[in-house]
């Protein structure tokens, strides 16, 4: 009895009595989940063109930021250096579809995913190569990003914001209103809906997919980039990311594996939902349960809506 | 040359199903079997037993496990680490409510809780497969993971939150904890891995192995020639988390003699993953080349520039090795999707049919 107090209504008189906390836990959901979201877009961009499932995607945001924070540590002015990351997403786009995508075409799905997973090795091992294994901070003051803390008085209490994390969260709307703009206008967009719709229908009408695969490794490098800068700033630049990168994984199943709205909604939902539990829910099994919970609430959701919020309908099921 | 079927005939529906039809395998496989429990246990030094070969054989039953799953009835999970994990733990408390028990006995019974909780979270496979399965997986484990770290119960309230190895003899001699010489260890081990190798292959030559295969290449038409797939999927998620668990539990106690939560994190389930792919899925020979070439090729490269008289910074070497071996994965993916054992059986072919093409 005393057991489903604690599950049912404590934490909801605890939300009541103290709604500045409550407002604060969603405000670090929030910030979270766009973190998440902003891993599962460069998936969903990925998959959506070359049906790879991109476990590189986590270490391409370690690496984006490393070379940043490398070449500005190496003299080079930051927005110089920025540009020059975007060079170097192009090459790896380009590396990536030369010597993996291409000798692999046609393979099943597990093993593209598993030569994303010796992408992943390589990349960890080339990145401390160049860059040594310590962690480096970012160089967010050089790119013009605010710092510092909004202090909010409302509910009776404090709540405080990063401004990092405002300029996180508009970054990630900015951009997949790009991104939907660019599907749904340009050329190259709509080649590549054409791609995602169906490889060889689009090999028919003369799309040139080792073309539109660099295309989109790019999009996911630049993706990675905005990534490596928003969480580099908040933390330090280091090789943890690998783990965060496997959160994108229940974020995809919420908002469909195709979708690039609904990478951005499952990314804030189980970011939200991850905090709160851990909040209210998490001193009752002893804390950490943040570890796991995202997965759970993913399995849950799955049982009932196989095919995410937004994704397409066809997926397979038994 | 020496390599050829001719004159050896057939006269029977088993002796053309028999798993090594070609007696020049049957004499290889034996001459195999000799020099590891014989000629291994008397010239290889502590060193190569404890470093490299009780490892290789242990993560090649963890490989194995997961190759039934994932290779013959088609099911991804990257639970395995945490089936591993849940081995280990259980032999641990087993050892502790039974401290006269026969330690063999105890490793193979902890295999049994693996398989409960592996068949619990194969449930969702009823509803989703493939990636989406790899969700379901993820869950356990990291839920898994978490239990091992905050459930104290486990390592008997043990203030390093880790599992210490107590010594168990058997006719007189240590076979785990401080006091057990590698070789005892390494033969334990080995007879272990090969008698549970036989039984997973005969498990997958025969009706479960069928069904399981069945189930793997299209699920609706074994569902319609009368494959019931509850049961079937479960039992192949319930007898792929016993291996991992027993797999587990000798990684503890006969090979680290110590254990943290951290052994069982994500990364294991990654690289048993690994070994079955480079390895070969729907392969039992398969697990064993990528448990070698995962394990020992790390070992290898970390030997190698002092061997050549390189003086490469320890740090540099392990980056090295990191992108060699990413390389490297990419490479076999590429020559061989199959993984080595077809590499294998394509070389067997071809010197079958030696000097000529085909």
């Amino acid at each position: 009895m005393d057991l489903l107090y604690r599950i049912f209504l404590d934490p909801f008189v605890q939300m009541g009595t103290a709604p500045d906390l409550l407002v604060q836990a969603l405000w670090e959901g929030l910030v979270a989940g766009v973190l998440y979201a902003l891993i599962a877009l460069g998936f969903v961009l990925i998959f959506k063109a070359s049906g790879v499932f991109n476990f590189a995607q986590g270490i391409m945001v370690v690496f984006a930021a490393l070379i940043l924070v490398g070449l500005h540590q190496l003299g080079v002015p930051a927005l110089i250096a920025l540009a020059l990351t975007i060079v170097a997403m192009l090459a790896l786009a380009v590396a990536v579809e030369r010597l993996m995508l291409r000798p692999l075409v046609n393979q099943p799905d597990i093993i593209l995913f598993m030569a994303t997973f010796g992408l992943t090795y390589f990349l960890v091992g080339f990145g401390e190569l160049i860059f040594g294994g310590e962690p480096k901070t970012m160089i967010a003051d050089q790119l013009y990003l605010p710092s510092g803390a909004i202090e909010l008085k409302i509910l009776g209490g404090f709540v405080s914001l990063q401004k990092i994390d405002i300029a996180a969260a508009v970054i990630a709307l900015l951009m997949v209103v790009g991104l939907g703009v660019f599907f749904q206008t340009t050329r190259i967009g709509r080649a590549l809906r054409a791609v995602a719709d169906s490889h060889r229908a689009a090999l028919s009408v003369g799309i040139s997919l080792e073309q539109i695969w660099v295309v989109v490794w790019f999009a996911a490098g630049i993706v990675a980039l905005a990534t490596g800068i928003m969480w580099g700033a908040r933390s330090n630049v280091s090789f943890a990311l690998e783990i965060i990168a496997l959160k994108a994984l229940p974020v995809l199943i919420l908002g469909g594996f195709t979708s690039i709205p609904g990478a951005i909604i499952g990314g804030v939902i189980i970011g939200v939902g991850e905090k709160l539990g851990e909040f209210y829910w998490g001193p009752l099994l002893g804390s950490g349960i943040e570890s796991w919970l995202a997965y759970v609430i993913a399995l849950v959701f799955l049982l009932f809506r196989p095919q995410g919020l937004f994704g397409e309908r066809i997926i397979e099921r038994v | 040359m020496l390599y050829r079927e001719a004159g050896q005939y057939k006269t029977s529906y088993a002796a053309d199903e028999a798993v090594f039809p070609i007696r020049q395998d049957r004499i290889g496989v034996a001459i195999i079997l000799l020099a590891a429990f014989v000629v291994v246990p008397l010239t290889a030094s502590s060193f190569v037993l404890s470093a490299l070969l009780i490892p290789v054989l242990v993560f090649s039953l963890a490989a194995i496990g997961l190759n039934l799953l994932t290779g013959y009835t088609g099911l991804l999970s990257l639970g395995t680490g945490g089936f591993m994990g849940v081995g280990a733990y259980a032999c641990y408390k087993l050892t502790t409510f039974l401290p006269g028990a026969n330690i063999i006995l105890l490793i193979f019974v902890s295999g049994l809780p693996a398989a409960a909780i592996g068949a619990l979270f194969g449930l969702p496979s009823l509803r989703i497969k493939g990636f989406y399965l790899i969700v379901a997986t993820l869950a356990a484990q990291f839920f898994l993971s978490w239990c091992f770290v905050r459930v104290p119960w486990l390592v008997n309230y043990n203030v390093s939150n880790a599992i210490e190895v107590p010594t168990r003899r058997m006719l007189g001699i240590a076979v785990t904890g401080p006091n057990a010489t590698p070789t005892t260890r390494y033969l334990v081990v080995l007879s272990i891995v090969v008698v549970m190798t036989w039984v997973a292959s005969n498990l997958v030559h025969g009706r479960i192995g069928r069904m399981w295969m069945a189930v793997r290449d299209m699920d609706i038409a074994a569902e319609l020639i009368g494959i019931r797939l509850l049961p079937t999927k479960l039992l192949a998620f319930a007898v792929s988390s016993y291996y991992c668990g027993v797999a587990g539990a000798m990684m503890v106690f006969l090979w680290l003699g110590a254990a943290e939560a951290d052994s069982f994190n994500i990364t294991q389930s990654f690289i048993i993953l690994f070994m079955v792919i480079i390895g070969g899925l729907g392969s039992l020979v398969g697990p064993y080349f990528g448990a070698i070439l995962i394990w020992a090729l790390p070992i290898a490269l970390r030997a190698a520039p002092q061997v050549l008289g390189l003086s490469i910074p320890a740090a540099t070497v392990e980056h090295l090795q990191f992108m060699i071996v990413g390389a490297l994965i990419i490479f076999f993916l590429i020559v061989e999707p199959h993984g080595l054992a077809r590499l294998w059986q394509i070389g067997k072919q071809k010197l079958r049919v030696w000097p000529f093409p085909y």
